[in-house]
């Protein structure tokens, strides 16, 4: 990679990209915190508050309860997409005829609009007319999602890894193919057993990968809105309601601008800060 | 045990194909034939469900619109991350990196912190419920997604190349679209792939956003969800059909994908 | 130690072969001496990889018998061979310190802790990577990387045979003859077979003991350097060693004398068997070719300054004959005569050489 040259003329190349996204950034979020701040009794006028919002949004048990939904949910989701989305790429062929026609069936759910994606499960799901819900009650479990809270976490969490275990896959397996074979056969001529050939080989190759795909996945997991809003609606009662969808309740529901100014902020940097906490821990020793 | 391995992705996709299955099962039946039983696929085919889409501009307009808006958006942002990206790649200015890392943390910005602002701003400039609002708001993280895309393609040509053309005496302009942007048609092409992407699958914003005339077919297919009576059969071909364009687009792309990945840029 | 014998060996890299030119290895019949360094030369593509990979278990050939002491290998993989490889770029293990590098394959066999770091110990010391053990592998030179490559092969009490693919590659010019040097070195101190697959004559001459010329999936010819240079088997081998290579000038035969554009040349060891041969020709290398006042008339074309002499390019009839001339030498201009040293002079028919031994 060349040398860059100073040029302090570049900005002109950046200003369409400036315009476009400041004006779609910094106006919205300039609103926000102008809500956060403030208390309307209606006719537009607007009270100076402070704090207040804040500290209502912190101390909430509403606030409390669906971040600790959204954190569980996004810990289940990493536990299982990561995992098994490296063991699938791990076993698919590092060449041949078949390789495309797999990749591209493993990207399709990765196309489908998001609330296509939510009301295809919740049909999937029905118990009388779904096969999924059909096939569990059948097996002697009890299983209504619209009535069970453990049935509408267990559709939810089957939903986003069908949903989104492939790009995990397509992620690592466009890093396990970077790997040239010469380190297998090393590895082969040194005598390492597989899982050797996974923890020392192909393991490190794949870390840079691996913390996009983690980020991307913790990202978008704990930002989620349409798929579980279109599958259970938040429910049954609000045990499926995560961060989004109570904010989203809130913000065009209730048109409660004040709390929903605040909740704003707190989500956005509980955001960026996990995900610089992420992405610090996993480049620590990368020089990249 | 080494035999049974490549069974996994085999299982994989299985699963995968399942509730997809189950969808396009349901949009060959008649609603009664879906609530009246249970069948692993259509007793009474029809393709009644398919015609009503094709035939009913409240229903296939859904899909123009929503067409309309990702191309929109795609072509706006992949033109403007063009320049931008040449600029991170080539160029060292005063606040790159914290400008770089700005436009990143936009892509972590949760769509339900915008859906209000959004709301009342695109109101105020009176673009509510047009193409061009709901092109412009996912404009927010399919920008930065782009730049970033190309600037990782763009890092990979040498510097080389654009003296060359200087000391050759090209104009800039003229060396940027005859010379350098041939070179990274892939990025241009994963670039496009990915704002396609994410403008398509996207509800929120586009359903905020529009009301009539704009209105996308994601947001058609909540409003029958929710209207009296669950027409099944009509929802599962509506569904079907959005799969569609997707399926379209990775075909095309089928080659890049594990190149594109590749380059850990997404 | 092993001797290595190859036999009858043909390999194609396609399902069904048909064609001579599917076989990227065509009948190879050799045996490898105990302890001895040899090199694998050829051009690109001549297929010797493609038999480096065999020896070692990586390929397993279309036909043909793998030795090991006369034991059959063929079909034993790579880990059970007692062999070692090192690959044209460093393969390390990036997360591990280069003591754990080397100690790798050793623990891997489950030799015991303390035999494990009696040899790496002795190894890095070899390598001079002793002061480096403890750090991460992947903060190394390239030219540290592949020594820890070349020391995890050497770590191994039961390897038979070190094998080298173009290990060079990536290294930085000045130091390229430092490895080579340190790899000679390790050969006298260790007395490992060693085959060094090359497509650089100086590393293969400056290395080996025995050199083993492929071209086309063939062996062309085996011996030392000397061998080599003074009697190549067949013209490629004169062609392809030697900076510039062998003059290679059509000829005929006529009454056992060997005549170039209807010019008698004298071949010391006599012309050989040359009937039913398509191509005869003559085979004389620049170094034993010199100014005379009679013998083939040609013409000074062009002349380089090679440093240590000067090399002269002259034209006899159309055909281009290189010939060394020391410094201050005084090259006759224009037209002139060539004269061959009979001793070195060589027939090739179709190639081969013909003569004594031939």
């Amino acid at each position: 990679m060349a040398v860059k040259t100073e040029n302090q003329k570049a900005w002109f190349f950046i200003l369409p990209v400036i315009i476009l996204v400041a004006f779609n950034a910094l106006i919205p979020l300039m609103t926000v915190v102008n809500y956060s701040v403030q208390e309307t009794f209606g006719n537009n006028v607007f009270l100076w508050s402070g704090v207040r919002w804040f500290e209502d949004v912190l101390h909430s048990e509403r606030f409390h309860a669906a971040l600790g939904r959204q954190l569980m949910f996004t810990g289940i989701i990493l536990a299982i997409q990561v995992p098994l989305g490296v063991a699938i790429a791990l076993t698919m062929p590092r060449q041949g005829p078949w390789v495309p026609v797999c990749l591209v069936l493993m990207a399709l759910p990765l196309l489908i609009p998001w609330n296509v994606v939510g009301a295809m499960w919740n049909i999937f799901a029905l118990p009388d007319i779904g096969l999924l819900g059909r096939s569990i009650n059948a097996m002697g479990i009890d299983y209504d999602m619209t009535q069970q809270p453990y049935a509408a976490w267990f559709t939810l969490v089957l939903m986003d890894v069908w949903h989104w275990t492939s790009l995990v896959v397509l992620l690592a397996y466009a890093g396990l193919i970077s790997i040239p074979d010469a380190y297998y056969q090393a590895a082969k001529i040194d005598g390492a057993k597989a899982w050797a050939v996974f923890r020392h080989i192909q393991l490190p190759k794949m870390k840079q990968v691996l913390t996009i795909a983690i980020l991307l996945r913790f990202m978008d997991s704990f930002m989620i809105y349409t798929e579980p809003f279109v599958l259970t609606g938040g429910g049954p009662g609000n045990a499926t309601t995560l961060l989004s969808i109570d904010l989203v309740k809130i913000a065009l529901g209730q048109f409660d601008l004040g709390m929903a100014g605040a909740m704003s902020l707190i989500y956005f940097l509980i955001t960026l800060l996990v995900s610089w906490v992420f992405y610090t821990l996993m480049t620590r020793d990368d020089p990249n | 045990m080494k035999r049974l391995i490549p069974l996994a992705p085999i299982l994989y996709i299985m699963f995968l194909m399942l509730p997809i299955y189950w969808l396009l099962n349901m949009s060959f039946k008649t609603t009664n034939e879906i609530l009246g039983g249970f069948s692993l696929w259509p007793h009474n085919f029809t393709l009644e469900n398919y015609r009503t889409i094709f035939t009913d501009p409240t229903w296939y307009l859904g899909y123009v619109n929503s067409i309309t808006y990702v191309s929109i958006n795609t072509a706006i942002s992949v033109s403007v991350a063009l320049p931008a990206a040449y600029a991170f790649s080539r160029y060292r200015f005063l606040g790159d990196k914290h400008l770089f890392f700005w436009l990143l943390t936009n892509r972590m910005a949760p769509p339900a912190v915008f859906a209000l602002p959004f709301f009342q701003l695109y109101s105020a400039v009176e673009l509510f419920d047009t193409h061009l609002a709901v092109a412009l708001a996912h404009c927010l993280f399919n920008i930065p997604l782009a730049v970033w895309i190309l600037e990782g393609f763009m890092s990979g040509i040498p510097k080389e190349l654009d003296e060359t053309a200087y000391v050759d005496g090209y104009s800039f302009p003229r060396f940027f679209f005859k010379v350098f942007v041939p070179t990274i048609t892939a990025g241009i092409g994963v670039a496009a792939f990915f704002c396609f992407m994410f403008s398509w699958v996207e509800l929120l914003l586009a359903k905020t956003l529009t009301a009539v005339e704009a209105k996308p077919i994601a947001a058609i297919m909540t409003k029958t969800a929710s209207s009296a009576g669950y027409e099944l059969g009509l929802l599962a071909a509506a569904g079907c059909l959005t799969i569609i364009p997707g399926a379209f687009v990775i075909y095309f792309v089928r080659n890049y994908i594990a190149k594109g990945f590749a380059l850990g840029r997404v | 130690m092993a001797k290595i014998g190859l036999k009858s060996l043909r390999h194609s890299y396609m399902a069904n072969p048909s064609a001579e030119e599917d076989w990227a290895l065509r009948q190879i019949d050799l045996d490898w001496s105990d302890g001895g360094a040899y090199a694998l030369l050829g051009p690109s593509g001549c297929g010797k990889t493609s038999l480096l990979n065999i020896i070692s278990g990586l390929l397993t050939p279309t036909e043909g018998q793998v030795l090991f002491d006369d034991r059959d290998v063929t079909a034993l993989p790579p880990d059970q061979r007692n062999i070692a490889q090192v690959f044209q770029f460093p393969v390390i293990y990036d997360t591990m310190t280069v003591y754990n590098n080397l100690a790798f394959p050793l623990r891997n066999r489950g030799v015991y802790e303390a035999r494990v770091d009696a040899r790496v110990r002795e190894i890095a010391e070899m390598l001079e990577l002793s002061d480096m053990l403890d750090q991460r592998a992947s903060g190394l030179s390239a030219d540290g990387k592949q020594k820890i490559s070349m020391g995890r092969g050497l770590v191994r009490e039961d390897v038979n045979v070190i094998m080298f693919d173009e290990p060079l590659t990536v290294i930085d010019p000045h130091l390229k003859w430092k490895l080579r040097s340190k790899l000679k070195e390790l050969h006298q101190k260790v007395r490992v077979t060693m085959i060094y697959v090359t497509h650089d004559q100086t590393e293969a001459l400056t290395f080996a003991d025995q050199v083993v010329v492929m071209q086309d999936g063939e062996v062309v010819q085996i011996g030392t350097p000397v061998e080599l240079f003074e009697r190549p088997a067949h013209t490629f081998v004169g062609h392809f060693i030697g900076s510039p290579g062998m003059n290679v000038l059509p000829c005929e035969v006529r009454d056992g004398g060997a005549f170039f554009n209807g010019i008698h040349v004298p071949v010391g060891e006599g012309v050989g068997r040359t009937e039913g041969a398509r191509q005869l020709e003559i085979g004389v290398r620049p170094e034993f070719v010199h100014f005379a006042d009679s013998g083939i008339p040609a013409e000074v074309v062009k002349v380089s300054d090679a440093g240590r002499h000067s090399v002269v390019e002259a034209r006899a009839n159309g055909s281009r004959i290189h010939l060394l001339s020391p410094v201050g030498a005084a090259i006759p201009e224009g037209t002139t005569h060539l004269a061959f040293d009979p001793a070195r002079t060589r027939v090739y028919a179709d190639g081969w050489l013909t003569g004594k031994g031939g």
